[in-house]
């Protein structure tokens, strides 16, 4: 099987370029992670970042024939030949496969993405009913791996400025929680015409998360709240 | 060389669960903390725990903190320190709490508690009926975890270093710990970090085993730090293997599966374990499950085409259940297996999940040492938490759960403990007298930029991994083990003398994965030396040549200095801190 690799090393090259590697043997059930491995095997100097190895941990966003994913649960079966494989589009490269993720995570630490109470601590647990829990299905399993923010046409544009489809789906995270209390606050640092406005619903967000998340549903429920607030 | 040094009061190195718990006392009591991590802190491997945590909460079953130490110092197959245990299980609750109050979102029972599920070894009234113990978000309890703690440092406005690898302890002539030399992974660039106090919690050594469920960064590189330090490492031979890994892969299914009702069907379609443990059954110790696997399989009674695993059954939980408390693990089987859990058993076999032992440490989190007369000196300056320590509350065979626990609850003692050193030791300590332990760190990344021929790291990494599987694996005999301990030190040569062909600055994993296979072959070796030495069965350590476990002679923690390989003993704290101790007994579930 045919892989063509982005690779660039600021050390030595100029500029970037793309590196055919071949492997012969595809096992069934092979993951591009696997395949990224044996070629390492094969050719040390390539990098890239992984960790956990079954879609949990978020190292291993690559842009894969054109689509933001998750090499490690990423069949190879599946991909067209020649494999494609960049770095997330929309950040500096570090070098090969390996981004400068600081601004996601910058956007992401701005939302203030932790529970937010004023009043003291009971002795036992917060009573949550199982409704209000499951409010929080869909969003707290973001495993922050960037893939939604890197397809955001109006993130590579503003990645200073607009939040990103990964911070605001955490915003409503904690605005959809039964034990936060501090809506109004959140509603406000979301306001002006970046943070959240920059949005406008292009969708590659929901298509792209590789945990099935919905960005863009949190996003409207954020607006939808707002509304009420405002009447 | 003059190298870039950076101050603070504390370091600690780790972001998982346990370096995260401690960072956030600590930035809570004002101390200036540097949390240094090789990977983004919620890419550790806390993230990937799925069942839950343990905690006599009581919203499902009768419950108290003393029943949750019995089943543990009973887990522990009495090797675990029952004053560390006791502690452990008393602050269980406050602490369960404490996170909800964070932000974690567990599930819910219907009155709005904690959910709570059954896992294996839980007993209410000291070994009778099961009880519901483990603390869940769904089955991703550690991601909660993880996320709820990293968020609450960005609060506290904790320093991180993010994708710094740490290379080495930084000790002075009286033996103080100063800090540690870290490498810059982006641009190759060496740092001094400076603290009064160095934790470490840098995670297991899952990696030393072919197959296994752990991240691929759980390389032991803080066991491996210490040891170069001239510190032991403790029991280390207790090695815990999970029942139930997607077989072949290693992917983990939690106990939590079986906490719901889920069972394990040998080839003959019988529920073995009815016969391993009468009352227990699939809920006994991992320990006994995992054994009993490896039995059904090596007597012909596996499943599939080579009869090489056992089927984990639970469409029977209905695929409502199975959405709701068991998503991930159904998302893994879709992904890797292609079969719905909702529709068809999962093919398991027991696989490398657990590293029992570590750096040996009080119930601070203080790491400490023989000294003349007495087995725990303190060194001071130094602290570990989490699954790179061994406290002991695992002793010989971990209860699931109780890592969650265990993180939280001694990366918080630690951080009190380290709050109450900061405020008797309020200066740092002249560098220029921990610069031996600079220079023999600096000779060891040096020796890799040698430019020729030699074995590579990736070559090395794969023989041994599939040394300590084959002769440290499940069941071992005193011949296995002498071979094993011959080839790791074939490999530990071969090591010294291999190359890498990547000598770049920038982001040059290679390297990274050079220092993490030394760290490799220092935490093996310590383990099969360990595990040869030991002539009993006893927990996860099961010799065929000794069936039996021997508290006569063997009832004591192993140490394992590098130096020479040598090996020596301490006494097990059998003595609770305020109830009855639990003596040995057989262990039956
Ligand atoms: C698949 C799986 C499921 C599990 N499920 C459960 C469960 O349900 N319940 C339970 O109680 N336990 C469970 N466990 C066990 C538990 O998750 C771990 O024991 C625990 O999370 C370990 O936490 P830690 O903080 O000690 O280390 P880790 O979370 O492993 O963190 C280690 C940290 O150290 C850093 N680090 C390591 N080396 C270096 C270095 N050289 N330089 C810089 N940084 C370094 C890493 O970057 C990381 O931040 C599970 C384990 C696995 C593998
Ligand atoms: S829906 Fe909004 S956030 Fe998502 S990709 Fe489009 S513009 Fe970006
Ligand atoms: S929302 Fe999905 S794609 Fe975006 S960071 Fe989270 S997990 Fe990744
Ligand atoms: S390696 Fe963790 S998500 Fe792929």
């Amino acid at each position: 099987m045919r892989f063509s690799v982005y690779r660039y090393n600021p050390e030595v090259d100029s500029g970037p370029r793309m590196q055919t590697y071949v492997l012969e043997q595809v096992p069934q059930g092979m993951m591009l992670l696997d395949a990224l491995l044996e070629i390492k095997a094969q050719d040390e100097t390539l990098s890239f970042r992984r960790s956990c190895g079954e879609g949990v941990c978020g190292s291993d966003a690559l842009n894969i024939n054109g689509r933001n994913g998750l090499a490690c649960i990423t069949p190879v079966a599946d991909l067209k030949e020649p494999v494609e494989v960049r770095p997330l589009p929309g950040l500096p490269v570090v070098r090969d496969l390996v981004v400068d993720m600081d601004k996601f995570f910058h956007q992401y630490r701005a939302v203030q993405p932790y529970l937010i109470v004023h009043d003291p601590d009971p002795e036992t647990e917060r009573p949550q009913s199982p409704e209000d829990r499951d409010k929080l299905d869909g969003l707290y399993e973001c495993i922050l791996c960037g893939c939604c923010s890197m397809s955001c046409p109006s993130f590579w544009w503003n990645p200073d400025k607009f939040r990103g489809p990964a911070a605001l789906l955490q915003a409503w995270r904690f605005l959809a929680d039964s034990r936060d209390q501090a809506t109004e606050h959140r509603l406000q640092e979301l306001e002006g015409p970046y943070r959240m406005f920059r949005c406008h619903t292009i969708m590659n967000c929901v298509d792209v998360c590789p945990k099935g998340l919905n960005p863009t549903l949190a996003i409207n429920n954020i607006k939808k709240l707002m509304l009420k607030h405002l009447v | 060389m003059n190298l870039e040094c950076r101050k603070f009061d504390a370091l600690v190195i780790g972001a998982g669960g346990g370096g995260l718990r401690a960072a956030l006392q600590l930035s809570q009591a004002d101390a200036s903390v540097a949390v240094v991590s090789k990977v983004f802190p919620t890419r550790s491997h806390t993230v990937a725990a799925q069942g839950g945590m343990n905690a006599a909460l009581a919203n499902v079953s009768p419950d108290n903190w003393h029943w949750h130490m019995y089943d543990t110092v009973k887990g522990s197959d009495y090797l675990g320190d029952q004053d560390a245990i006791e502690y452990m299980c008393r602050a269980a609750s406050h602490l369960v709490i404490e996170l909800e109050h964070q932000g974690v979102p567990f599930s819910r029972l219907d009155n709005g508690k904690i959910y709570q599920r059954p896992f294996g070894g839980q007993s209410q009234n000291f070994g009778g009926a099961q009880a519901a113990r483990t603390c869940a978000a769904a089955d991703r309890t550690g991601h909660a975890i993880l996320h709820t703690l990293y968020q609450q440092n960005i609060q506290a406005r904790t320093h991180f270093f993010d994708e710094y690898f740490a290379i080495d302890l930084l000790m002075d002539k009286d033996g103080f710990v100063l800090g540690a030399l870290v490498l810059r992974i982006e641009t190759g660039e060496l740092l001094i970090i400076e603290a009064k106090t160095t934790l470490l919690a840098t995670g297991g050594v899952g990696r030393l085993f072919r197959t296994n469920t752990n991240a691929r960064i759980n390389t032991g590189d803080g066991m491996a730090m210490v040891l170069r330090a001239g510190i032991p490492l403790q029991d280390m031979e207790f090695f815990q293997f999970h029942p139930t890994g997607i077989a072949g892969k290693g992917m983990l299914i939690t106990e939590g599966v079986r906490g719901e009702g889920g069972y394990l069907l040998n080839g003959d379609g019988e529920r073995f374990m009815e016969r391993y443990a009468p009352n227990a059954k699939d809920l006994a110790s991992r320990d006994v499950v995992s054994r009993a696997i490896a039995v059904e399989v090596r007597e012909g009674r596996g499943c599939g085409p080579d009869k090489d695993h056992v089927m984990l059954k639970l469409d029977h939980l209905g695929s409502e259940i199975i959405k709701k408390r068991l998503p991930g693990i159904r998302d893994t089987c879709i992904t890797f297996l292609h079969i719905d859990p909702v529709e068809q058993p999962i093919p398991v076999f027991p696989t490398a999940h657990y590293t029992m032992g570590g750096i040996p440490t009080n119930r601070y989190g203080q790491v400490v040492v023989p000294v003349k007369q007495s087995p725990e000196e303190p060194i001071p300056g130094l602290y570990a938490v989490g699954e790179c320590a061994c406290v002991s509350v695992h002793g010989a065979n971990r209860l699931g759960g109780n890592s969650l626990l265990d993180i939280v609850v001694f990366g918080r003692a630690a951080g009190n403990h380290i709050i109450e050193f900061l405020r008797e030791n309020r200066y740092h300590r002249p560098m220029q007298n921990a610069q031996d332990s600079i220079d023999r760190a600096l000779a060891r990344l040096a020796r890799w930029e040698q430019r020729r021929e030699g074995e590579t790291v990736d070559e090395l990494r794969k023989e041994l991994q599939k040394t300590m599987e084959f002769y440290c694996g499940v069941f071992r005999t005193r011949d296995v083990l002498e071979q094993g301990v011959k080839k790791m030190l074939e490999i530990e040569q071969r090591v010294a003398q291999a190359t890498l062909r990547d000598h770049s600055q920038v982001f040059n994993t290679a390297r990274i994965e050079a220092l993490e296979l030394e760290n490799l072959v220092d935490t093996g070796l310590a383990t099969v030396v360990s595990a040869l030495a030991r002539e009993e069965s006893r927990g996860a350590h099961s010799r065929e040549d000794f069936p039996e476990r021997d508290d006569q002679r063997w009832l004591k923690h192993s140490l394992y200095y590098q130096e020479q390989n040598r090996l020596d003993y301490k006494p097990v704290r059998i003595k609770p801190l305020t109830v009855e101790s639990f003596p040995p007994k057989p262990r039956v579930y």
